[in-house]
């Protein structure tokens, strides 16, 4: 039951991803130029929304559907260097490859298949920081 | 109401329908981030048993994997059943910019053909583009703790700073 309800929002969230074209490669690569307002227009109404969502949540007190628990946002610990240094990595490894987590699954969906490199890459990735993460500056 | 849906979205009913799923995640009494999936694949192809990060339950993530798995089929379902159009309507400067670099189709497709086509699966200097820019994305998003679902959208929307 519970599986299902988080496959069909993957299912919603998949579909949005696709329509909205921020799984498209040309989309990125215009935003990085600069030439469109589309993407910031996306990730700030987002943001805009998504802050009032939390808001509503907060004040209203409300409690989880599935268990019942009063729903908490779990902050993330305050640093900056990790966000700075791993940040960039991100960053140019979106432009590189045109995709970030979410959308690179999307594409896999919709069927372009050298995505399935940019996929294995981002679990070596995420593999190799796991190994090497005591070393890293954080 | 269908000739919309077929149609590209805006952006003003994108980035709202992108807050709508962090809603409905977090009514869930989940959170909304996409790259701990990666870590979670990690863990679950066994990584554990050489790196301690990736040792962990990740079946207690399990409901995030059948949100990605509902992102591949979104994928699917939106490219096959609710798209008009592959064109991407791209500011002319772009296109023209990216015909100069070769990209022929832009502006013509969802993609470039050049680095997302299938005839590229034969073609090793592009895979390699690929797998590095996957590899920087998967190292990045772990570094900082977060992609851009979890600290663009969930974090600033949460209002905290750093």
């Amino acid at each position: 039951m519970r599986t299902v309800l988080f496959f069909l929002i993957g299912i919603l969230f998949g579909v949005v991803l696709f329509k909205s074209e921020v799984a498209s490669w040309f989309r990125i690569y215009e935003m990085f130029q600069f030439d469109s307002f589309h993407m910031y227009g996306i990730i700030g109404s987002a943001v805009l929304c998504g802050a009032l969502v939390m808001f509503g949540l907060k004040k209203l007190r409300v409690k989880s559907i599935l268990d019942g628990q009063q729903i908490r946002v779990k902050s993330k610990e305050k640093a900056w260097k990790r966000y700075l240094i791993g940040g960039i990595f991100f960053g140019l490894g979106w432009s590189l490859a045109g995709a970030c987590p979410g959308p690179m699954f999307v594409l896999l969906g919709a069927g372009f298949l050298p995505i399935l490199c940019v996929v294995i890459g981002s679990l070596l990735g995420t593999y190799c920081y796991g190994a090497f993460r005591g070393k890293l500056p954080h | 109401m269908i000739e919309y849906i077929l149609k590209p979205w805006p952006w003003y009913i994108s980035g709202p329908a992108i807050a709508f799923v962090m809603l409905l995640l977090l009514w869930s009494g989940k959170s909304f981030g996409m790259s701990s999936n990666l870590r979670t694949l990690c863990s679950a192809f066994g990584a554990g048993n050489s790196v301690s990060f990736f040792r962990f339950d990740w079946r207690r993530d399990s409901w995030n994997l059948s949100v990605l798995a509902g992102t591949v089929v979104g994928g699917f379902i939106a490219s096959q059943f609710l798209t008009s159009t592959t064109v991407v309507d791209l500011n002319p400067e772009t296109i023209a910019q990216l015909q100069g670099l070769g990209v022929l189709d832009a502006g013509q497709s969802y993609m470039p053909k050049l680095l997302f086509g299938t005839e590229i699966l034969l073609q090793k200097k592009n895979l390699l583009l690929l797998l590095g820019g996957g590899f920087l994305v998967g190292f990045g998003a772990r570094y900082a703790g977060g992609c851009t679902s979890g600290h663009a959208i969930s974090e600033l929307s949460n209002l905290q700073w750093p």
